[in-house]
């Protein structure tokens, strides 16, 4: 005992500088899960190669990567998964009728086919969908995917109650005509969903309660990933996912780890969308994530599969180390802090309160706040830039981001309180950066006489009983609202249609959207999402975009931005826009 | 659940033999005529602490013979316990000067571990509360086979717990076959008394040390720990030295006193010396504070004035001189001279000032009535 | 002796209804006195996208919709009786003691319980022992050598080691010897004992030697001060007056005595640890009871909040017990009593 201790002693001294930084700021309290941040501390980006390049090209098969999730994987059942690594690695084990692409940066945000032959083929009004399967698609027990597989899947993702964390477009979309879950279905083969057809093994339609002209997403949502009824077993069929991808399930360790081995009966015939490089994939869960920092950089493990960037600890330490730095890629994310306007609250309910508010914000204190140019960019609007067809637009420019006081005391005069006012502001209690934020706009208001009153809810229940709770916040006389927000997938209506559509506004609390109401963006949305023609659907939401920021309903904060750390030893990696992240499909390893 | 406890002590009782120097137990020396088989020699025995070096025995000489039994009477700090403690070699701060021989073997200065063989056999204490010096968590019977075995490690543990019953038998505890497995707590004062004395005397030592062994008891039960003594003294022809602030104890027991004052002896003789003539101002204090049963009723206890004299800064010239009523016929002598031990009688020796005139007058005039 | 143990374990039954009956208060009463409707405490386990139909599907689901009482004899029922859950296709029996079912992941509580519970024991077992042994004989030796250079910096240590928290030390020690170094386990490392004996006491040397410099700092303080105590007591004064060789001494009579209050600590710290070692497996991502009650209570995930809570209340009742019983053991003094 005493002689193991004496010489950790001697190098403690040597390393506790080193480590000194990544322990105590674990303490600075982690983001839960659901949306973790991908801000942090430290100025300036890393990386030998922006967001766009490939790191180590190679085709070379064989070896292990290692990934590991600080927290539990949301769920591995396509029907029940909502997070967008998830995403990203259920392409490993599963087709769904289309993809976003394997590539590098912006292209990693388009759609492909994939156990579809095409993109869908809508009707005229966008309300009814048609896809064609490929031929030659099995399971890993070598039976052939057909359409009906396809349906099972999502009639099962739309049984909430089982499988509650997933998406609700279908529920939202379909024209379900009361159907609730193959589980209470009456029809022998379950299959009694009126909403979606399956003429031929091959072909599949969709039918649509109202039009929607970008059903290519729903169609990439892993609820299309075909499942077998007969190996369907609800809740419990996460233990098992039945393969379709490259990858199958070798163990399932429910919480704690799971391995993958390739899939003997995928057929790269029927796949131009992948060329899987390593022979095993190990995933640990529910592991530190001060631990994974050290050991990505210690060469020990291969990916944090969160792809939210290593925490402000490393960060730090990678941001003094010019070698640690070339590793790592400061991806920006579809994420955006900001914090919305309550048009409930006077004098905030007067547009002119709105614009001055827009007007004395310092927009620099906000980047502060999220740790600098690391933490991300200053946002101008709502869409972050890698969202395909954003616009980069001010409605209210100030030299150097400051703010422009003149311009925020004459809309205050019109506002008719040339004096200022006084409202409050919420924000998470649980986040430092968003409690700093606060801080940082109620310097900035002051300047102009707006006095903030600041008041934090606890994490948990800010949307259902706090902010997003539009009595709550009117009777509290919240009037800014800390938050932010990112997208489902990168996509206008992915990004914006649950933060600006009024509609979505519920008095019961835990919305999403905490102060946008205007009738006119809620007609830009529709019109938006009805839009068929890409370039001009994504015109549209950048008009979406336009008019909150019109109304001032939101103040833009950060485009936020991930430090991510790549071994050397992983070939392929690039960031994706499709999920903002490394992309797992492609990634291989050196290490055998 | 005792029996088990016994047996676990038993097998740790083999530990220390086994570090016992080589060769088994050492010889013991032949005893030299020529010395009293425990003779002390200007021993002083002093304590650094914080505030200064504190004199708690200051050249004390005394000798005692087999068969004997010698009183050490005293107030409280007087420095009788610091003495006995010296010749166990129990001290662990102290600085020790002088001279201790023990069956002709000089103590102070000698190793450690020869000192360590010696307690417990050749010399053991019986100490004054004997509830907190016995082990709480250990029976009685495996205490005492602990303190057995360590000197004979040949014998067995069925003869060491043989040989423990019958010393508690002989200590007169009744049933002790049975009440061998017991725990202190068990036990009333009194038999924790004699269960410590039955582990004193475990190993026949030569010279038994009692310090106070009876101040914790009652009254009745002070009587026959002090008959138990004597008889087994008798028994077991082993010297004895018995330490006390009671001279009423001393008087029934003792063949000589040592009467000590601020770490040194003040005086010193045969008992029937000491108690016939009295020759300190000190001893006289002593005699006149013991209740006597014989005493008229009228007769009132006279305490010493004032509190024993602080050893760290004693008084110059007579250590006593603050308290003693005759210091001012001492022509300032006990003021600035220190006195010497002299004879004053057949082997009873003093240290005083007053001229021995002055002290038969004070005798038979003011003290005699208290003989 | 038997009444005894039979009344302590009917309290503790008591004790874990009114533990439960807090925990479910603090749930679901707290939030409702804040206004949180059934739909909105469903909320927390629903994808973001969700309705209001859905989150009513599962508040019914859940059965929040019952007073509070109702889901908590609920709760009492299927813990006594067991009970069904649905998996969507088909209805599993969840025999008794059942502990429910995650609102989160819908996997049955217990098994998750039982599986985790082995890295927790393995974990507190093997650091105890080197807490034990560590502390107590730094405790000793600064005793005895009181004011020395050794004293004097094993309680700087010691002190040092109290004061650190477990994820920095636990850290630091994986940087340098795992990563570092090379020669200790990287973090989530765990085999089973029964697979591999060598490999598991390798995988947890790590944690178990920072988890138990955090308690044997404790250990040697305490030690060091009850040693102090011990040895001036007269007993030790006879002890050594039998001539007993000083190691005998010091251990046997002094470290007997000075034990108590070191075991006392010891069974209350170990039931602590057997509930959860909550930092240590956090740190070292050991898939242990901590580390799962940590997850469930951030995920608000009552089933498991309930599990960890029971496991855990009923560790230190078990030890608080072992204790009590054990305190007779060691002093005999209590026995008689």
């Amino acid at each position: 005992m005493r002689r193991t201790r004496k010489n950790p002693r001697r190098l403690t001294a040597l390393a506790l500088g080193a480590v000194a930084a990544v322990a105590l700021a674990a303490c600075g309290g982690p983001s839960t899960t659901g949306s973790g941040s991908g801000g942090g501390t430290g100025g300036g980006a890393g990386g030998t190669a922006d967001a766009g390049g490939i790191h180590n090209p190679s085709d070379a098969t064989g070896g292990t990567i290692r990934m590991a999730n600080s927290g539990d994987w949301d769920s591995l059942d396509p029907a029940d998964t909502y997070y967008a690594y998830a995403w990203n690695f259920v392409r490993l084990y599963g087709r769904s009728l289309m993809m976003f692409k394997s590539a590098p940066g912006q292209e990693g945000a388009t759609l492909v086919p994939d156990l579809a032959e095409s993109a869908g083929t809508p009707n005229a009004d966008s309300t009814q969908w048609t896809y064609t399967l490929r031929q030659g698609v099995k399971f890993e027990d070598g039976t052939p995917v057909t359409s009906k597989d396809v349906k099972y899947a999502v009639e099962r993702s739309l049984d909430k109650t089982t499988f509650p964390n997933g998406p609700t477009y279908f529920n939202d979309f379909l024209d379900l005509q009361g159907y609730t879950s193959p589980y209470q279905d009456s029809s022998p083969d379950k299959l009694g969903l009126k909403a979606i057809d399956t003429p031929d093994d091959r072909t599949i339609v969709f039918k649509l309660s109202k039009p929607f002209s970008g059903f290519d997403y729903f169609a990439q949502l892993p609820a299309t990933i075909p499942v077998p009824q007969a190996k369907d077993t609800g809740s419990k069929y996460k233990e098992h996912v039945v393969s379709t991808g490259p990858y199958m399930f070798e163990t399932n360790d429910l919480g704690k780890s799971f391995a993958m081995v390739r899939n003997p009966n995928w057929d790269q015939a029927t796949d131009p969308n992948r060329k899987p490089l390593p022979d095993r994939i190990e995933v640990a869960l529910n592991v530190n994530s001060d631990d994974i920092d050290n050991r990505l950089i210690a060469g020990d493990l291969d990916v944090q599969i969160e792809g939210s960037g290593v925490g402000p600890a490393a960060q730090g330490r990678i941001l003094a180390d010019q070698n640690l730095k070339a590793s790592t890629d400061n991806a920006l994310l579809a994420r955006s802090w900001f914090t919305n306007v309550n048009g409930e609250v006077a004098p905030l309910d007067n547009i002119h309160c709105r614009i001055a508010v827009q007007y004395a914000v310092d927009r620099t204190g906000y980047q502060r706040a999220y740790g600098g140019a690391t933490g991300g960019d200053i946002a101008t609007n709502l869409m972050p830039p890698v969202i395909p067809g954003a616009e980069q637009f001010d409605l209210y420019p100030s030299a150097g981001n400051t703010g422009d006081l003149a311009k925020a005391k004459d809309e205050l005069n019109q506002c008719g309180q040339p004096n200022g006012f006084t409202t409050g502001i919420s924000y998470r209690a649980e986040r430092p950066k968003e409690k700093a934020t606060a801080e940082a706009l109620q310097q900035s208001l002051q300047r102009v006489g707006i006095n903030l009153e600041i008041k934090p809810y606890p994490l948990v229940d800010y949307l259902k009983l706090y902010a997003g709770k539009p009595d709550f916040a009117k009777a509290n006389n919240l009037g800014l609202m800390v938050y932010g927000w990112g997208a489902d997938w990168p996509d206008g209506f992915g990004f914006l249609s649950q933060i600006v559509d009024s509609r979505v506004i519920r008095d019961t609390g835990g919305n999403s959207n905490l102060s946008v109401r205007d009738p006119a963006v809620d007609a830009l949305v529709d019109k938006a999402v009805t839009t068929g023609d890409d370039a001009s659907r994504q015109k549209a939401w950048v008009d979406v975009d336009r008019k909150v920021m019109e109304d001032a309903y939101i103040i833009p904060g950060i485009w936020a931005k991930g430090l991510l750390y790549r071994p050397a030893n992983l070939t392929n990696v690039f960031i994706t826009n499709g999920f903002q992240m490394y992309d797992y499909l492609a990634m291989g390893t050196t290490r055998k | 659940m005792s029996g088990d406890k016994g047996f676990r002590v038993r097998q740790e009782g083999h530990l220390p033999v086994t570090w016992r120097p080589e060769g088994g137990l050492p010889d013991i020396p032949a005893e030299s005529t020529a010395r009293p088989f425990l003779d002390v020699r200007d021993l002083r025995v002093r304590f650094s602490t914080d505030d200064g070096v504190v004199k708690a025995v200051d050249g004390l000489s005394f000798s005692l013979e087999r068969g004997s039994r010698l009183g050490i009477v005293g107030e409280s700090g007087s420095g009788k316990s610091v003495s006995s403690l010296a010749i166990m070699g129990l001290h662990r701060q102290a600085q020790i000067t002088g001279e201790i021989w023990l069956g002709g073997e000089q103590l102070v200065g000698a190793d450690p571990e020869r000192v360590r063989s010696l307690r417990g056999r050749r010399m053991a204490m019986i100490f004054q509360d004997p509830l907190s010096a016995l082990h709480p968590y250990y029976t009685v019977g495996a205490q005492i086979v602990e303190a057995y075995r360590l000197h004979h490690p040949e014998a067995s543990k069925k003869a060491a717990r043989a040989h423990a019953v019958d010393l508690l038998g002989r200590v007169g505890i009744p049933q002790p076959s049975s009440r061998v497995d017991d725990h202190p707590h068990n036990f009333s004062g009194g038999m924790r008394q004699r269960a410590m004395i039955a582990m004193a005397l475990a190993n026949d030592p030569d010279l038994l040390i009692a310090d106070e062994p009876t101040t914790a008891l009652d009254v009745t039960v002070q009587a026959q720990i002090l008959d138990l003594i004597l008889d087994l003294q008798a028994e077991f022809d082993s010297a004895v030295m018995l330490i006390t602030h009671d001279l009423g104890v001393v008087a029934e027991v003792a063949d000589d006193i040592l009467v000590m004052y601020a770490g040194r002896g003040v005086e010193y003789g045969p008992a029937t010396e000491v108690f016939s003539a009295p020759a300190h101002p000190y001893t006289w204090g002593l005699l006149e504070s013991v209740p006597r049963f014989d005493r008229e009723r009228e007769s009132r206890l006279v305490p010493i004035p004032g509190s024993p004299p602080s050893l760290l800064d004693p008084p110059s010239g007579c250590p006593f001189h603050p308290r003693c009523r005759y210091r001012g016929l001492t022509d300032g002598l006990a003021e600035t001279e220190r006195p010497e031990l002299h004879d004053v009688g057949p082997g009873h020796r003093v240290a005083c000032h007053l001229d021995d005139a002055e002290r038969r007058r004070i005798v038979d005039e003011e003290v005699a009535a208290w003989l | 002796m038997l009444v005894y143990v039979v009344r302590r374990l009917l309290a503790a039954v008591v004790l874990l209804l009114v533990v439960t009956a807090a925990t479910f208060a603090i749930f679901f009463l707290v939030p409702r006195l804040a206004g949180a409707t059934p739909e909105s405490l469903a909320s927390r386990y629903v994808g973001r996208t969700a309705d209001e139909a859905t989150m009513r599907a599962i508040a019914t689901k859940l059965g929040f919709f019952d007073p509070v009482y109702v889901q908590y004899g609920r709760f009492l029922r299927q813990l006594v009786f067991g009970a069904d859950f649905s998996t969507g296709p088909t209805t599993v029996h969840c025999p008794a003691p059942c502990l429910g079912y995650s609102f989160l992941t819908q996997n049955p509580v217990l098994p998750d319980i039982i599986d985790r519970l082995p890295v927790t024991m393995s974990l507190a077992a093997g650091a105890a022992v080197l807490w034990l042994t560590s502390g107590v004989a730094i405790g000793v030796l600064s005793a005895l050598r009181r004011g020395s250079v050794f004293d004097r910096a094993a309680m700087s240590v010691a002190l040092t080691g109290v004061s650190l928290p477990i994820f920095f030390t636990g850290l630091l020690s994986l940087s340098i010897f795992s990563y570092g170094l090379g020669i200790t386990a990287p973090g989530g490392s765990y085999t089973r004992i029964e697979d591999n004996p060598l490999l598991w006491a390798y995988d947890l040397l790590l944690p178990w030697i920072t988890l138990a410099f955090l308690y044997s700092a404790a250990y040697a303080r305490l030690t060091r001060a009850g040693m102090l105590d011990t040895m001036g007591e007269d007993f030790i004064r006879t002890a050594r007056a039998k001539g007993l060789p000083e190691r005998t001494v010091v251990v046997k009579h002094g470290l007997r005595a000075a034990l108590t209050p070191i075991l006392t600590l010891f069974g209350l710290d170990l039931g602590l640890l057997l509930g959860g070692a909550i930092l240590t497996e956090s740190t070292f991502s050991l898939p242990g009871i901590g580390k799962y009650s940590v997850d469930a209570v951030v995920n608000n995930d009552l089933p498991k909040v309930l599990g960890v809570v029971i496991v855990g209340s009923l560790f230190i009742i078990v030890a608080n017990l072992v204790v009590d019983l054990l305190y007779a053991v060691v002093d005999p003094r209590v026995r008689t009593r």
